[in-house]
């Protein structure tokens, strides 16, 4: 059995016990990824000599025994939207198609510090602002479970790359589901973490109330490892919280009886797939049938959520990317007259349709007259989404729902209504919007054999109940992808 | 579509965020910020009187710190991946004297 095919915990310790090397792994890591690339296309650039020189000061640090990590020396894919010193950071953009990092990204150096090895960067939708990766400059990544269908988004690249067994897990983004609808669509895990556990000091901005750092792998136990690994406090980080509680890999127990789990209705109504619907149900009855206390309740502003989701991610873009403009760094165009014509030039040559889109809107609902009525409004819709999820949490510790209203969509079916696509995001933006952890797992594939995930959202701080409720789901899931 | 985005909204929100659209381009934003829009008026269903707007879900306080370089000169750095340099600084077009475009 090729070392790909292990899970991240399962590899570590291999290496720790001496039955592979730190080099053999990251090897055939690149060698699957040789291998896979032309077909997949989970990564913008690989980082290969780098790797294989960590590998050299990892094996040696293992090997004298400062390093006693669970992920040391497992070779780990970071999204392109997390800067990297030395390795080219291009968020999927033509903007940053040469862009080099002076400095790395904070979850990235934790990750490095426990002695995972960074292998590549991964494909993702342009500034992460798309479900499918196909908005990337670098071109459309592959579901490897069928590659005429899309991977999700924008964190595509890392689900496909676990997916694909090019490496054993990920880093991911999620501003409004990136990290949990990608891993639905992939068949594989991810995280989404309280907003605030994970630094985001090196992340490009999205939306900054919005965005959260997380793992994708193959299962709970690596995502809890690598979460445990990433999760600290950061004074580069204006919005980093200390917490005291994120050893989460304390959470992988097999037992759910007396927890009450809550299925909020709107989220199983019309615009969700028959198949997805059933799956999902199926997954909490396998969690009943353990003790958990199932209950169907009204979630009342599950509709308002995304539109106030759009308002106020598309408006903390357009302040975010307003950096961009040609001067320090990124694209720059040629042939213009004066600076206010250079930044317009590079800004419209380097940024693509999707960007812009949702650049504009946000300067519009920003915009002078507009502001009450559309960003103050969705400022106090997030009030009242937070409110109920807070009634909710009174009665639930955690609340299952689909991680996605279907399965993955074909190459290039959603590009031509962007609207549909935003619609993929309905069951994950809430999230987001409330600051709340949430976890995707695989229960299940439909008939055309794509993968369907199960998410599990928790009350802010409560990563340890999901990812204990997701754990127990999965010791006890049919086998789903065989 | 209710809302309707005039030609001069479309120029006026490319002049805000700083983006030059072709004609096409133009006419394409229009159509999708009005889709868009006629969408997120689904926020005026609420009743959102007397609720204050959330900006940070936590309480979040100012972090300080002592003023001490710890980061040392990034210049080099800085530089790097400048798409115009002269000397120590980024080169950038002439900005004094010259009509606002």
């Amino acid at each position: 059995m090729g070392l790909m095919q292990y899970g991240a915990l399962a590899l570590g310790k291999k290496i720790r016990k001496k039955e592979a090397s730190v080099l053999e792994a990251v090897t055939e890591a690149l060698d699957a990824i040789q291998e896979k690339e032309n077909v997949i296309h989970s990564f913008v650039t690989l980082s290969d000599t780098y790797a294989l020189k960590r590998a050299k000061e990892v094996q040696k640090q293992i090997d004298d025994g400062t390093l006693v990590s669970p992920l040391a020396g497992v070779p780990v894919a970071v999204k392109d939207n997390l800067c990297t010193r030395g390795i080219r950071t291009t968020c999927g953009s033509k903007m940053l198609e040469h862009f080099v990092p002076a400095y790395t990204a904070e979850a990235v150096s934790r990750l490095e510090n426990a002695g995972a090895i960074v292998i590549g960067k991964t494909n993702m939708d342009e500034f992460a602002m798309g479900s499918t990766t196909e908005t990337s400059y670098f071109g459309a990544t592959r579901n490897p479970w069928n590659q005429e269908h899309v991977p999700g988004g924008s964190s595509g690249g890392s689900c496909a790359a676990v997916a694909a067994q090019e490496c054993p897990c990920a880093l991911g983004s999620d501003t409004g589901g990136s990290i949990r609808q990608p891993a639905a669509f992939c068949g594989v895990t991810g995280i989404k973490p309280t907003y605030g556990t994970v630094s985001r000091y090196g992340l490009v901005a999205y939306g900054s109330s919005l965005d959260q750092i997380g793992p994708i792998a193959r299962d709970v136990s690596d995502c809890a490892a690598v979460l445990e690994a990433i999760a600290a406090w950061d004074q580069k980080d204006a919005t980093s919280i200390a917490r005291r509680d994120m050893d989460v890999t304390a959470a992988l127990v097999d037992d759910v009886r007396g927890m009450k789990i809550g299925i909020p209705k709107a989220y199983f109504g019309g615009g969700l797939n028959r198949e997805v619907k059933e799956a999902v149900l199926a997954a909490a009855e396998t969690l009943k049938e353990k003790g958990a206390i199932t209950e169907e309740f009204e979630f009342d502003l599950a509709e308002y959520a995304l539109p106030a989701y759009y308002v106020i991610a598309c408006a903390e873009a357009s302040s975010n990317l307003a950096r961009f403009d040609g001067v320090r760094y990124g694209y720059r165009a040629s042939g213009y007259e004066g600076l206010h014509a250079m930044y317009k030039k590079s800004r419209s040559e380097g940024f693509g349709p999707e960007v812009k889109r949702r650049i504009m809107l946000g300067a519009f609902v920003l915009s002078a007259g507009y502001y009450d009525a559309y960003y103050l409004k969705a400022l106090r819709v997030k009030t009242l989404i937070k409110r109920e999820f807070d009634q909710a949490f009174e009665r639930y510790d955690a609340i299952l729902a689909p991680a996605a209203p279907t399965t993955a969509p074909r190459v290039g079916s959603s590009l031509s209504d962007p609207m549909q696509m935003y619609l993929g995001d309905l069951y994950t933006v809430s999230a987001n919007l409330a600051g709340l952890p949430a976890i995707s797992v695989p229960c299940g594939r439909d008939q055309n054999g794509l993968p369907i995930g199960l998410q599990l959202i928790g009350d802010c701080f409560q990563e340890k109940k999901i990812i204990r409720t997701a754990y127990a789901y999965e010791q006890s899931r049919k086998e789903w992808d065989a | 579509m209710k809302n309707r985005i005039s030609d001069e909204t479309v120029a006026y929100i490319g002049i805000l965020a700083k983006l030059e659209l072709s004609e096409e381009e133009r006419k394409r934003a229009g159509n999708d910020m009005a889709n868009m829009l006629d969408y997120m008026d689904k926020l005026k269903e609420l009743d959102t009187s007397g609720v204050a707007p959330t900006s940070h879900l936590f309480p979040t306080e100012n972090v300080f710190r002592e003023d001490i370089v710890t980061n040392g000169d990034g210049q080099k750095d800085a530089l790097f991946n400048a798409p115009a340099k002269k000397e120590h600084g980024f080169l950038a077009p002439k900005t004094i004297g010259m009509e606002e475009g």
